[in-house]
C-alpha cells in the first residue's frame, strides 16, 4: 500500500512504556558483529566452486586497442578469459550516459590508464594473476591531455569535439557582473586550486557474481544496488526480474562506492556467466586507488566586491572540474560545486559559471561533499582575505553577510525555516572567544594561528530529483512478532541500520530490540533512491518514519476490532502476525510544498533546506620543517534534529578529519595519468594520531519535513574544517609567507616552504 | 609453499643459514611481508622470532648496551637503559609505524633491509654502533658506518646474520636529538631524518656525529657539517657554516613522498636548530 505523505510527529503506542529512542545515543546495532569479527564482508564469502577474477587494465592514458594477445606459455585452458566481445547486452556502465565502455572493445579508445580491457577467472587467485601476465595488449599509443585547463584547448580530443562535459550558468541581479564589480569599494579576486582525494574506505571495492538459470546474483560491497542493477541489466540485456543486486556489510564508501561498483559488479557477472561458476572479483590496494572514482580537481577563479563597511554586493565566481576520462557523475558533481560557489552569503549580484572538462585520467566521481568542498573552499579564502583586508573580525564579516530565514539565495531561493546559521556561528564564537591562542616567541620554532569557515550544504538531491526519484520505503510485521525496515538505503558504516531501528521503533512505539534492518537485496526491498547526497535520514527516513506511523495505526486498529484494545502495541503485533501473517507498510516519498526549481534557468528551490556549519581550527606551524599540527578544531553544524546524537558526532568528527587531510597532507599523484601513489604507505590520509582535540556542537533548528526535524548531516562535515585549516595556517605564518601560498591545497609542508620562500 | 623453519637456538639458525643460502631470515616479518607481494614467496624461511639469544639487551663492559638484533622497538621503549644513555634510539624507536609495528619490527631486519628510511639506522649512526654478525664459520664485528654499502646493500654474506648490535657509551653530557620529518603522525615512512648527538667542552665542540636518512642512497653521516663545527663554539655563523657545508654533501631526490629542495632545506634547518641547542 502506499500511502501519500504527511508529516511525521513522533508518536508512542497506546498502552506503551516504550520510550522515544529518539534522540538517544543508542549502541550501534551492526556494532556487536564488527567489533567481534563476525561481520561478513565481501571477501568472507565463499560460494561452492567459486573462481576469481581478475582485471586486466590499460597501461596507457590514451590510443587505440588494436588486440588482445594470449602469449604462448601458459596454459589457457585453465582460465576463462572475457573481452567486450562476451558482452550480451551494450557494451557500457549506464548511468547518467553511456560514454563508459564496461570493457575497451579492439578497435576503440582507450581513455585512461588503468581502463578495463579484459577479464580472467581462474579457480586461484595466483592462476588469474599468471594468466594476466601472459595477455598482452596491442596498444597504438595518442597524445594525452591530463589537466582540465590544457582540456579545455582541446587539442587531444577526450569527449566530444571540446572535452566539455557540462556548463551551467546561474545569475542574480540585473546587469553587467563586471560593471557591478567596478562599481565595489573593494574586489577581491582569487584563483583557487584542489586536488584529487581518495575516499580511502578500508575495504577495499569487490563483487561476487554467480548466475542460476538465466537469473544473475551479485552480492558486494556497495551504496546503491538499484544504480547497480540497472547497470547490469543494459549491460547483460536483462530485465529487473532477472538481476538481484545484495549488499554484503561494507566497509566504507563516501562516494567511492557509489557509481564504480557497477563496474566491478558487471565485470563479475560476465566472467561468471563465461565460466559457468561463481566468481569473485576483490580488488588490492593498490588496483583500488589507481582505477575507482576520486574526488574532482577543480579551479575555481572567484572574484567578490563589497563596500567600505564590508556588504557584499557582487559576487562572480568561474568554476571548473576535471571529470577524467568519462561522464559519469560528473555533471551532478558540477551541479553541486556551482550551487554552493556563492557561498551562504546574501548578495543581489551573483553570477557562477561552471565547466567540467574530460582528461585522459580515471573518471572522478562522487565524494562526500559530491563538489560542494572545492567551491567552499574558493568562497571561504575570499570571506577570509575580505575579513583581513577590512580589519574585521572574520565572525563580524560573517555576520553581516550571512544568509538568514527570510534571504534569498544565488538562485533567488526564499530560505524558509530550519537556518541554523547565526546559531552555528555565534556557538563557534563563543568558544574562539574561551580559548586564546597562545602568544608566539620570537626565538621559537613554532607559530600559532587561527582559521575561521562558515559554510551551508543542500540536502537531499538537487531541485527536483527527489520528486523524480520518488524513494520508498516498507515497514513489514514479520510473522515472528517483528518489525523490519525494508529499503534500499545501505549502512556503509554511517549508522543508517541504528538510525532506521530509532526512526522505527518511535513511531511504532516499540522497544528498538524488536526492529530489525536487513541489508537491501533488489528483490526483497522497495527501491528508495541511493545512498547519496545527505538524503538518508532526511528523505528515506521520513517514509520510514511515515510508514512505521501506518503501520502501528493498522495494528491498533486491528487490536481494537479483535478486542485487544488494551494490549501493548509489541504483544498485539504478535497476536496478529499469528492470524494475519506478514503486514507490510509502504510509503512513498513526496517533497514537502512549494519546492520549485527551474533546471533551465537554475533558479528557485536548490534543495529543500540546508544543513548549516561553522569551523574553527587552531594550529601550530612548525618553522623548521613546516609541519602542521592541528591543536584544535571546534566544528558547529546544524543538523535539524540529532536522531542519534552518537552516531552524529561521529559523523561530524569523521568529516572533519577527512577536511583536515585533504586541506593538509592528502593527494593524489598522477604521473602521466597513472596515479603513482596507489598504496596506503604512500596515499596519505590521516591517522587517529593527526586528529585534533575535537569540540563538535551539534546545532538543531528542525527541519518541518524532516523526521522529527532531522536534515542532512553526512556530507556538510567535509566542506569546511579544511578551509578553516588553510586560513589558520596562513594566520600563524602572516607576515612570513605569501598569501597565494595558501590558494592551493594541499597545504603540505612543501607548499608551505615554498609560500615562505616567495616571502622572503 | 615456501618451507617455513624455526630453529631453537642461534647454532642451530646458522646451521639452517648455512645449508640454505636461498631461504630468506624472517624475524618480525614486517618487512617481509611488504616486500613478498610483489617478489612473491621465497623458497624458504627461517624464523628467528623470539630466539632467546637475539632477544635481549645486555650489558657491555664500560656502560654500553648489546641489544640483540631480533630485540623489538616495543622492548627497547621498555628499556631504562636505553631511555637514559640513549635517548636519540628510543626517540626514534617511538616514532616507528605505530604500536602494531613496534610489537613485530625489530632492530635487526630495520638494519638488513637497510632502507634509506630505516628510522634506526640514523640514531644507531650517530651513537657509533657496531654491528655483531654470525655464520657457522663464527662472528665479525663491524663499525656501522662500514656495514652500510650502499642503497639497501649491507656488509653481511649469505651465510651470516645480524645478531646484535653494540652501543657504546657515550661522552658525559653529551645532547642527543633525533628528528623524523614524516608524512603524517603514525604509520609513517619518513621524509627525512637526522639523528646528532655531540658534547661541547670548554664552549667549543669537541665531538660531534649528525646522522641523515632519507638524504642519499643509504643513510649517511654529515661529515662536512661536522667538520665544519668541530672544534667551534655553537653560534649563528658555525651553523651557517655547516649547513653551507650540508648542502654539497647530501643528494636528496624528489619522489611520491616529498622533494628534493624541501629535504635539503629542512635538513639545514634540523641541523641549525641542533647546533644553536647546544
Ligand atoms: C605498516 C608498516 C609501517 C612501518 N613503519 C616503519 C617506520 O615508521 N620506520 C621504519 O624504519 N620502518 C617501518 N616499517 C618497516 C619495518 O617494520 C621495519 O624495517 C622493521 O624494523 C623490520 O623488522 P622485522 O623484524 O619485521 O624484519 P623482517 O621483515 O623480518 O626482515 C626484514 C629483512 O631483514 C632480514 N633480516 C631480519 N632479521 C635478520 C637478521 N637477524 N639477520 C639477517 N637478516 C635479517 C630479512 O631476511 C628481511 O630481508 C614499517 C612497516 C610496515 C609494514
Amino acid at each position: 500500500m502506499v500511502h501519500s505523505s504527511k508529516s511525521g510527529e513522533e508518536v508512542t503506542a497506546k498502552g506503551s512504556v516504550s520510550q522515544s529512542s529518539v534522540g538517544k545515543g543508542l549502541p550501534r546495532v551492526d556494532g556487536d558483529a564488527k567489533v567481534r569479527g563476525t561481520a561478513r564482508y565481501v571477501d568472507d564469502l565463499k560460494l561452492p566452486n567459486m573462481h576469481h577474477g581478475m582485471t586486466k587494465r590499460s597501461a596507457v592514458p590514451h590510443g587505440i586497442l588494436k588486440g588482445i594477445h594470449k602469449r604462448d606459455g601458459f596454459d589457457w585452458s585453465q582460465v576463462v578469459v572475457v573481452t567486450a566481445e562476451d558482452i550480451p547486452g551494450r557494451n557500457t556502465i549506464v548511468l547518467i550516459e553511456e560514454d563508459q565502455p564496461a570493457l575497451v572493445a579492439i578497435g576503440a579508445p582507450i581513455r585512461h590508464h588503468d581502463e578495463a580491457v579484459a577479464l580472467v577467472a581462474a579457480p586461484s587467485r595466483e592462476l588469474a594473476h599468471e594468466a594476466l601476465t601472459h595477455l598482452e595488449l596491442e596498444v597504438e599509443e595518442m597524445p594525452a591531455v591530463f589537466t582540465c585547463e590544457d582540456a579545455l584547448e582541446a587539442k587531444v580530443k577526450v569527449y566530444g569535439d571540446d572535452n566539455i562535459l557540462k556548463t551551467y550558468l546561474i545569475e542574480k541581479g540585473e546587469g553587467d557582473i563586471d560593471a557591478k564589480l567596478a562599481a565595489c569599494d573593494h574586489v577581491i579576486e582569487g584563483l583557487y586550486r584542489t586536488q584529487a582525494q581518495e575516499q580511502m574506505y578500508i575495504e577495499p571495492q569487490g563483487m561476487i557474481a554467480s548466475w542460476d538459470e538465466g537469473r544473475c546474483h551479485i552480492v558486494g560491497s556497495m551504496q546503491c544496488p538499484f544504480y547497480i542493477q540497472k547497470a547490469m541489466c543494459t549491460l547483460l540485456g536483462l530485465d529487473a526480474e532477472h538481476l538481484v543486486v545484495e549488499q554484503a556489510v561494507t566497509g566504507g564508501g563516501f562516494g567511492g562506492k557509489e557509481e564504480y561498483p557497477s563496474m566491478i559488479a558487471g565485470h563479475a557477472a560476465l566472467l561468471a556467466r563465461e565460466a559457468g561458476v561463481p566468481v569473485k572479483l576483490i580488488y588490492e590496494r593498490d588496483e583500488d586507488i589507481a582505477a575507482t572514482t576520486k574526488r574532482h580537481p577543480s579551479v575555481v577563479r572567484h572574484r567578490m566586491g563589497f563596500d567600505a563597511d564590508g556588504t557584499i554586493r557582487a559576487i562572480d565566481v568561474d568554476v571548473l572540474f576535471d571529470g577524467g576520462a568519462y561522464q559519469t557523475l560528473t555533471q551532478v558533481v558540477l551541479s553541486r560545486g556551482v550551487l554552493h560557489a556563492a557561498g551562504p552569503y546574501k548578495c543581489e549580484n551573483t553570477r557562477v559559471r561552471g565547466r567540467a572538462a574530460a582528461t585522459n585520467t580515471p573518471p572522478h566521481g562522487a565524494f562526500r561533499g559530491f563538489g560542494a568542498p572545492q567551491t567552499t573552499f574558493a568562497y571561504e579564502r575570499q570571506t577570509q582575505k575580505a575579513a583581513k583586508l577590512l580589519g574585521m573580525s572574520p565572525f563580524a564579516f560573517r555576520e553581516l553577510n550571512m544568509l538568514r530565514d527570510g534571504d534569498s539565495t544565488a538562485t533567488s531561493q526564499i530560505l524558509e525555516g530550519s537556518v541554523g546559521s547565526e546559531a552555528v556561528l555565534s556557538a563557534v564564537k563563543e568558544v574562539a572567544e574561551a580559548y586564546a591562542l597562545p602568544a608566539d616567541d620570537e626565538n621559537s620554532s613554532v607559530r600559532h594561528g587561527r582559521g575561521i569557515s562558515f559554510y551551508f550544504h543542500g540536502a537531499g538531491f538537487t531541485g527536483s530529483g527527489e520528486a523524480r526519484l520518488a524513494g520508498r520505503a516498507t515497514v513489514a510485521l514479520a510473522v515472528d512478532g517483528h518489525f523490519e525496515v525494508r529499503s534500499s538505503s545501505t549502512d556503509i558504516g554511517q549508522g543508517v541500520q541504528t538510525m532506521f531501528t530509532q526512526i522505527a521503533a518511535t513511531a511504532l512505539g516499540v522497544e528498538p530490540d524488536v526492529v530489525r534492518v536487513p541489508s537491501p537485496a533488489t528483490d526483497r526491498v522497495p527501491d528508495s533512491g541511493p545512498t547519496v547526497a545527505s538524503r538518508t535520514c532526511m528523505v528515506v527516513g521520513r517514509v520510514v518514519n511515515q510508514a512505521s506511523t501506518a503501520l502501528r495505526e493498522r495494528i491498533e486498529a486491528w487490536a481494537r476490532e479483535n478486542g485487544f484494545g488494551d494490549m501493548p502495541l509489541r504483544q498485539a503485533a504478535t497476536a496478529m502476525a499469528k492470524v494475519e501473517g506478514e503486514i507490510a507498510e509502504t510509503v512513498q516519498y513526496a517533497p514537502p510544498a512549494g519546492i520549485v526549481w527551474d533546471d533551465e534557468m537554475y533558479t528557485g528551490s536548490a534543495y529543500p533546506c540546508y544543513g548549516w556549519a561553522a569551523c574553527m581550527v587552531d594550529v601550530k606551524v612548525d618553522l623548521d620543517t613546516y609541519e602542521v599540527t592541528i591543536d584544535r578544531c571546534v566544528h558547529a553544524v546544524d543538523v535539524g534534529k540529532a536522531i542519534n546524537p552518537v552516531v552524529v558526532k561521529g559523523q561530524i568528527e569523521g568529516g572533519t578529519l577527512q577536511s583536515l587531510g585533504w586541506a593538509l597532507w592528502e593527494d593524489v599523484i598522477y604521473h602521466d595519468g597513472k596515479v603513482a601513489n596507489d598504496r596506503m604507505t604512500n596515499c596519505i590520509v590521516p591517522t587517529f594520531s593527526d586528529a585534533p582535540e575535537m569540540h563538535t556542537i551539534i546545532v538543531e533548528e528542525p527541519f518541518a519535513s524532516g523526521p522529527y526535524g532531522a536534515k542532512g548531516v553526512g556530507e556538510i562535515p567535509m566542506d569546511g574544517p579544511c578551509v578553516a585549516a588553510v586560513g589558520a595556517v596562513e594566520d600563524a605564518l602572516s607576515s612570513l609567507a605569501r598569501s597565494e601560498g595558501f590558494d592551493v591545497l594541499p597545504v603540505s609542508p612543501e607548499a608551505i616552504q615554498r609560500a615562505m620562500r616567495l616571502e622572503s | 609453499m615456501s618451507e617455513f623453519i624455526s630453529p631453537r637456538n642461534l647454532a642451530s639458525s646458522l646451521e639452517a643459514r648455512a645449508k640454505h643460502p636461498e631461504y630468506v631470515p624472517i624475524a618480525g616479518g614486517t618487512d617481509h611481508m611488504v616486500a613478498s607481494k610483489d617478489r612473491g614467496a621465497p623458497a624458504g624461511m627461517i624464523n628467528l622470532f623470539g630466539l632467546s639469544e637475539l632477544s635481549e639487551v645486555s650489558e657491555l663492559e664500560g656502560g654500553g648496551l648489546r641489544i640483540g638484533a631480533c630485540v623489538t622497538y616495543a622492548r627497547v621503549l621498555d628499556d631504562e637503559r636505553v631511555a637514559s644513555r640513549f635517548p636519540v634510539l628510543s626517540s626514534a624507536c617511538r616514532e616507528v609505524g605505530a604500536s602494531q609495528i613496534q610489537a613485530r619490527g625489530t632492530l635487526g631486519g630495520n638494519i638488513a633491509t637497510s632502507s634509506p628510511v630505516g628510522d634506526s639506522l640514523p640514531a644507531l649512526l650517530a651513537l657509533g654502533a657496531t654491528i655483531c654478525v654470525a655464520s657457522v664459520d663464527g662472528e665479525r664485528r663491524i663499525p656501522y658506518e662500514e656495514f652500510l654499502l650502499g642503497y639497501r646493500k649491507v656488509d653481511l654474506a649469505g651465510n651470516e646474520l645480524i645478531v646484535a648490535i653494540e652501543v657504546p657509551v657515550q661522552h658525559k653530557g653529551a645532547v642527543q636529538t633525533w628528528r623524523k620529518v614524516g608524512t603524517r603522525r603514525a604509520q609513517s615512512i619518513s621524509k627525512l631524518t637526522m639523528a646528532a648527538v655531540a658534547h661541547l667542552d670548554d664552549g667549543k665542540i669537541a665531538g660531534i656525529r649528525i646522522a641523515l636518512g632519507a638524504v642519499a642512497d643509504r643513510t649517511v653521516r654529515a661529515k662536512a657539517a661536522e667538520a665544519a663545527l668541530l672544534g667551534q663554539s655553537p653560534n649563528d655563523e658555525s651553523a651557517t657554516r655547516a649547513i653551507k657545508a650540508l648542502a654539497g654533501e647530501i643528494v636528496p631526490i624528489d619522489d611520491v613522498r616529498s622533494n628534493a629542495d624541501y629535504r635539503l632545506g629542512v635538513a639545514q634547518n634540523l641541523v641549525r636548530r641542533f647546533v644553536l641547542s647546544l
